[in-house]
C-alpha cells in the first residue's frame, strides 16, 4: 500500500483488561453459553457460538442518529439510531422489507444511487457527518460485500488489486502490489487455495471462494467498517461456516455490520443485534439479550419463529 | 455486559426500546435529499474529468452534425422541390427548366423496392424460421448463419457484378433485352434480384430475434395440445413476432432504396424507363430505368448531368422516405416490447 | 377402425412437420448454393487477371488509370489482350480511407456510446438514440452529395493553399476532392453502426459488477471505463468488424468525394498527404463498370471484386478469432 495515497486509515488501539493479541492462525473456539437453556427462548440459544479469545472492549466508529430514509413517498427506515463499533459484529435482523438492507446501504451512501431516495437524520463516521464527505472517499473507508458474489471478469490477482490500482495516483507496479494482495487474501482465508495460480479467472472459482474473494477485495481497500449484505445466503453450509469464522476473526480490525435473515447465523456470530420491523429499530442490544430475553413482544415473536 | 451500560449512558435509557407509534399518526415525512457532497466530477482526477468532457463534447457534436445534415437537406429540398417534379418525366435538357422532373426515378425506386422485397421477404422469413425453429443438422445451421453474416458484410457492388454474369446468360434472356443476339442483362428483374441479397440478412436477423424472444412455454403449450411445429409457427409464433418481422422488412426496404451501386450497374442507368418488348408491365420490368439514388448520383456535380438543384430535390424526397421508414420502425419496435 | 385409418395415413406420406422441414431446408440450401456460386464465379472470372500479374497485381508499378485504358482498348484492336495491372495505388487508397475512418470512428463511437449509456442526462439520451439510428439509415449517395457540395469546396478553398498546390503541381492536382473528405464522411457514416453495437454491449454489463466497483469507492467514470468497457470488449470487436466491412464496401460516396484518380497519397508530402486525391477499390469498380464489355477489363474488374470479397470474409474470421481469448475470463461474447 506504500504507493497509494488514500486518507490515513485509523486503527484504533483496543486497550482493556481483557484484551489479547489475536493471532491470525488462532482457531475459533466454541463456547457454550452459561446457564444452560433459557426458558421460553428459541431452541438455538443453547447452541454453540463462535468466539475468538474473550470479548475485547469495543470502540465507537459510526453513529446513526435519527435516520429516516424514503423511496419516493414510501418510508423504508424510520428514525433509527444505533452505534457501530470496531471490535464487535453488529447483526441486523428482521423479516423481508423491514428496511435492514436500506439501512446498511445508507451507511456508505449507496442509497444515493437510487434516484427516488431521500433521507433525514445523520450518520457520523468518527465524528464527521458522512454527507459532507466525498462519496468515493467514504466508500473506501466503509466498504460493502454484496449478497450475490460479484467478482470482476478478471484474474484473482486483478480483482484484489483493483482498488489499489485505481486509488493510487500513479499506477503501481505489479511487484509492489504482491504483498498487499497476499495479505488481503490471507485475511480473507483464501490465500492457501489460490496461491498456486493468482492469474486464475475469478469467475471460475466456486461460489464460496468467489464470496471470499469479494471479501478480500473489500479488505484490500483497508476499510474501517465492513458492511455485509446477506453474504452467505447464496452459499452452501461449508462455505458459510468458513465465512462466519472469517467475520468473527475480522472484527478486531474493522467494525462489521452484517444483514442476515438467518437467525441462527446472527446468533452464532453477532455481539450486538438490531431487530428491525417495518422500518423501525424495534430492539437493539447484546445478542444474548435479544435472543434470550427480548424486551419487546414483537422481538420475542420473531426470534421464536412466530413470523418472518 | 459493559457495552450495554455504555449504550444507555450515551443514548439514554430508551435506546433499546422504541415506543410503539400511535396507531393513527401518519409517518413523518422526511426532508428531500440534501445537496451534500455528491459524487460530482469535481473530485475526480483530471484525466477522468477530461474524459468526461470529451464524451460530452463528442456526444453534442454528433447531435449537432446530424441536425445540421437533416436541416440542410430539408431546407435545400424545400427550395427546389416543386409539385410538378413529381409528375414530370426527366428529360435531357441543359437548364433546370428543361430537364424535367423525376417521375421515372421515383417510380423506379418504388418498383425496385417492391420487386426486391417480393423476393427477399419470403426467403428471409423462411430462412429465419428454419434457423430458429428447426435448424437440423446443426452444421448446416452454422453454415447458414455464417453465410448470412457474410452476405451482410459483403459490398453490394460485388453482388452487382455477379448479377451481370448471371443475367447475361442465354437462359435468363427473357429477363432483359437482347440486342443483336447479345443478352443485355440489365433490367429491373436483374437489379431486384441482386437487391434482395442486401435486404436478406436484415430480415433473417430480425425474424430470428423475434422468434427467439418468445418464451419456451408458449411453444410447449402449443405442442401439448397436439399442434405440429409448422402449424405452431404459422399460427402462434409468427403473429407474436410480427413487430420484429415488420421491423426487419422495413429495415430491408430502407437498405434497398438507399443503394446506388447495384442500380447503376444492373438497371442500365437510362434516365427514363426504356421498355424492352411490347407487353405493358413486363416490358417495363425487362427494360432499363433509374431510381432516385442514381438520379441524385447523376445530377450531382460529379455526375454526367450536373444539375445540383435537381439532385437536392430528389435527395430531399429520398431522405423523407427514409425518415418515414425510420419512424415506422420506431413505432413497430415500441409495440413489440411484449415479452420484456 | 381408427387404428386402420391411422396406419393408412402414415403410409401415405410425410407428416406436415417433416414436409415443412424439407421444404424450408431445401430453400435454405438453394440460397447457400446461390452464394457458393457467387463466390466461385467471381473468383473464376477474376483468375485470368491474377494469373497474368501474379503477386505483382497488388504491387506498385505504373499508373492504374493508364493501365485500365490499355486493358480496355486491347480488346478492341486485333491484338493480344493486355492484362498488366498493378493495383497498389488503389489498394493503398483503400487501406488509408478504411483504416483512417475506422480509427476516427472507433474513438468517437466509444466515447459517444459511453456518454449515451451512462453519463448523458435523460433528455439528451432520449434524443441521441433516435438520432444515431437516423444517421445510420441515410443513403450513402446523400452523404456523397453533401460532401461534394459542402466539404469538398471547403477543403479546396480553405484548407489547401496555393503553395500546397504548387509544390505538387507536377504530380497531382489538388482540388477539394481528397482523402480527407473521404475519411471524414466515411467515419460519419460508420460511426452510428459502431455506436449502436457498442451501446448494446455496454448496456448488457451486469449491474452487480458496476455496483461492486462503486461500493469499493471507485468513481463513476473509472468504474464504467474499467469494468463496463472491459466487459463489453466482444461488442467492441463486433462493432468494429461490422463497421470496417461497411467502410470497405462503401462505393458511391467515396467515388464522389475522393477524386476519381488512382493516385497513392504520399506520406512524404507532409500534411499535403491528407488532401491528395485517391480512389478506393469499390469506387474504382463503380467508375470502370461501363468497361465490363471488354473481356480483359472484365477480368480485371472481377479481380478487384474478388479482393473485396476476400477481405470481407477475412474480416469476419478475424472478428471471430478476436473474441475467443476473451471468453476465458468470463466476458460473455
Amino acid at each position: 500500500m506504500s504507493t497509494a495515497t488514500p486518507p490515513p486509515v485509523r486503527r484504533l488501539p483496543l486497550t482493556g483488561t481483557d484484551a489479547q493479541v489475536i493471532e491470525p492462525a488462532e482457531q475459533p473456539t466454541v463456547v457454550m453459553p452459561a446457564g444452560g437453556a433459557v426458558p421460553g427462548a428459541p431452541s438455538f440459544v443453547s447452541a454453540p457460538r463462535r468466539k475468538i479469545g474473550s470479548s475485547p472492549l469495543a470502540v465507537d466508529r459510526m453513529h446513526v442518529e435519527q435516520l429516516s430514509i424514503a423511496y419516493g413517498s414510501k418510508l423504508a427506515v424510520k428514525e433509527v439510531s444505533l452505534p457501530i463499533r470496531q471490535g464487535e459484529v453488529l447483526a441486523l435482523i428482521g423479516p423481508s422489507g423491514c428496511g435492514k438492507t436500506t439501512l446498511l446501504r445508507s451507511l456508505n451512501r449507496l442509497t444515493e444511487l437510487t434516484k427516488t431516495a431521500s433521507m433525514k437524520g445523520r450518520i457520523l463516521l468518527d465524528g464527521e457527518d458522512i454527507a459532507t464527505l466525498e462519496p468515493t472517499a467514504l466508500r473506501r473507508r466503509v466498504t460493502m460485500v454484496f449478497q450475490q458474489p460479484n467478482p470482476f471478469p478478471m484474474s484473482v490477482f486483478d480483482n484484489v488489486a483493483y482498488v489499489l490500482r485505481e486509488q493510487a495516483s500513479r499506477r503501481p507496479r505489479k511487484a509492489a502490489l504482491q504483498g498487499a494482495v497476499r495479505s488481503a487474501l490471507e485475511r480473507a482465508g483464501l490465500y492457501d487455495e489460490v496461491a498456486g495460480d493468482l492469474a486464475h479467472p475469478a469467475l471460475r472459482l466456486s461460489g464460496g471462494q468467489q464470496q471470499r474473494l469479494c471479501i478480500a477485495r473489500a479488505l484490500a481497500a483497508d476499510p474501517e467498517v465492513l458492511l455485509l449484505d446477506e453474504p452467505c445466503s447464496a452459499l452452501d453450509p461449508a462455505s458459510t461456516q468458513r465465512i462466519e469464522e472469517l467475520i468473527v476473526a475480522l472484527r478486531e480490525q474493522v467494525a462489521v455490520v452484517i444483514v442476515t435473515h438467518n437467525l441462527q447465523q446472527a446468533y452464532r456470530i453477532a455481539d450486538r443485534v438490531g431487530f428491525m420491523y417495518l422500518g423501525e429499530l424495534v430492539e437493539f442490544g447484546p445478542a444474548e439479550q435479544v435472543f434470550g430475553s427480548p424486551r419487546e413482544a414483537r422481538t420475542k415473536e420473531y426470534v421464536s419463529g412466530g413470523f418472518g | 455486559m459493559g457495552g450495554e451500560a455504555a449504550d444507555e449512558a450515551v443514548w439514554g435509557a430508551g435506546v433499546s426500546t422504541v415506543a410503539p407509534p400511535p396507531p393513527t399518526a401518519p409517518p413523518p415525512a422526511p426532508a428531500p435529499a440534501r445537496r451534500s457532497a455528491r459524487d460530482s466530477s469535481a473530485s475526480w482526477r483530471w484525466t477522468d474529468r477530461l474524459g468526461l468532457a470529451f464524451a460530452w463534447f463528442l456526444g453534442l457534436t454528433f447531435l449537432a452534425v446530424t441536425a445540421a445534415i437533416v436541416i440542410y437537406m430539408m431546407v435545400q429540398g424545400i427550395r427546389y422541390v416543386r409539385p410538378e417534379l413529381f409528375v414530370t418525366h426527366p428529360a435531357a435538357g441543359v437548364t433546370e427548366r428543361e430537364s424535367g422532373g423525376f417521375l421515372d426515378p421515383l417510380l423506379g425506386t418504388v418498383i425496385v423496392a417492391l420487386m426486391a422485397m417480393a423476393i427477399a421477404f419470403p426467403l428471409g422469413l423462411s430462412i429465419g424460421v428454419w434457423l430458429s425453429e428447426f435448424g437440423r443438422p446443426s452444421w448446416l445451421a452454422r453454415v447458414t448463419e455464417s453465410t448470412i453474416e457474410m452476405l451482410a458484410g459483403s459490398p453490394s457492388i460485388v453482388f452487382a457484378l455477379f448479377g451481370t454474369l448471371i443475367f447475361e446468360q442465354g437462359a435468363l434472356a427473357f429477363l432483359s433485352r437482347t440486342n443483336d443476339g447479345v443478352v443485355y442483362g440489365r433490367s429491373f428483374f436483374a437489379a431486384a434480384a441482386m437487391l434482395s441479397l442486401i435486404a436478406l440478412p436484415l430480415i433473417v436477423a430480425n425474424v430470428r430475434e423475434g422468434l427467439q424472444a418468445i418464451p419456451g412455454h408458449v411453444r410447449e403449450a402449443s405442442y401439448a395440445v397436439g399442434k405440429t411445429r409448422i402449424a405452431t409457427t404459422r399460427r402462434v409464433l409468427l403473429p407474436a413476432a410480427r413487430p420484429s418481422v415488420v421491423t426487419g422488412a422495413m429495415l430491408g426496404v430502407g437498405r434497398i432504396i438507399g443503394d446506388t451501386a447495384i442500380i447503376v450497374i444492373l438497371l442500365g442507368a437510362t434516365l427514363r424507363f426504356t421498355e424492352a418488348g411490347d407487353v405493358p408491365l413486363l416490358g417495363t420490368l425487362k427494360g432499363t430505368g433509374s431510381t432516385l439514388t442514381t438520379f441524385v448520383y447523376a445530377n450531382a456535380p460529379t455526375g454526367e448531368i450536373n444539375q445540383p438543384e435537381k439532385a437536392f430535390a430528389a435527395g430531399f424526397v429520398l431522405l423523407s422516405m427514409v425518415l418515414a421508414l425510420n419512424f415506422a420502425v420506431d413505432v413497430a419496435a415500441r409495440r413489440g416490447r411484449r415479452w420484456s | 377402425m381408427a387404428l386402420a385409418s391411422r396406419t393408412h395415413r402414415a403410409s401415405r406420406g410425410l407428416l406436415p412437420d417433416q414436409r415443412a422441414e424439407l421444404m424450408l431446408g431445401a430453400l435454405v440450401c438453394a440460397v447457400l448454393l446461390f452464394v457458393l456460386l457467387l463466390v466461385v464465379f467471381v473468383f473464376k472470372e477474376a483468375w485470368p487477371s491474377f494469373d497474368h500479374n501474379g503477386f505483382g497485381w497488388f504491387g506498385p508499378g505504373g499508373n492504374p488509370d493508364q493501365q485500365v485504358q490499355e486493358i480496355y482498348t486491347s480488346a478492341n484492336l486485333l491484338r493480344r489482350p493486355v492484362y498488366t495491372f498493378h493495383a497498389w495505388p488503389i489498394i493503398w487508397g483503400t487501406l488509408l480511407t478504411t483504416l483512417g475512418a475506422v480509427t476516427l470512428s472507433f474513438v468517437s463511437a466509444l466515447f459517444v456510446s459511453v456518454f449515451v449509456v451512462e453519463f448523458a442526462p435523460e433528455a439528451i439520451k432520449r434524443i441521441l438514440e433516435p438520432v444515431v439510428r437516423l444517421l445510420a439509415s441515410v443513403p450513402s449517395v446523400i452523404f456523397g452529395l453533401l460532401g461534394v457540395l459542402i466539404l469538398v469546396p471547403f477543403i479546396g478553398n480553405h484548407v489547401i493553399t496555393d503553395g500546397n498546390r504548387r509544390s505538387v503541381a507536377y504530380i497531382v492536382s489538388l482540388s477539394g476532392y481528397s482523402l480527407l473528405a473521404g475519411v471524414l464522411i466515411l467515419s460519419l457514416m460508420i460511426a452510428p453502426l459502431m455506436i449502436a453495437v457498442f451501446s448494446d454491449g455496454l448496456r448488457a454489463v451486469p449491474r452487480g459488477w458496476l455496483e461492486g466497483s462503486l461500493g469499493l469507492g471507485i468513481n463513476r467514470w473509472r468504474t464504467f471505463w474499467k469494468i463496463g468497457v472491459r466487459t463489453a470488449r466482444p461488442a467492441l470487436v463486433a462493432g468494429t468488424v461490422l463497421a470496417t466491412a461497411r467502410a470497405l464496401g462503401e462505393t458511391v460516396m467515396l467515388a464522389m468525394v475522393t477524386g476519381g484518380v488512382s493516385f497513392a497519397p504520399n506520406p512524404a508530402d507532409g500534411l499535403i498527404f491528407f488532401v491528395e486525391p485517391t480512389r478506393p477499390l469499390a469506387a474504382t469498380i463503380l467508375q470502370t463498370a461501363e468497361e465490363l464489355t471488354s473481356e480483359p477489363m472484365r477480368h480485371t474488374i472481377f479481380a478487384m471484386a474478388a479482393v473485396l470479397l476476400f477481405s470481407a470474409a477475412m474480416l469476419s474470421l478475424a472478428g471471430w478469432a478476436a473474441k475467443q481469448p476473451m471468453k476465458r475470463y468470463g466476458v460473455r461474447a
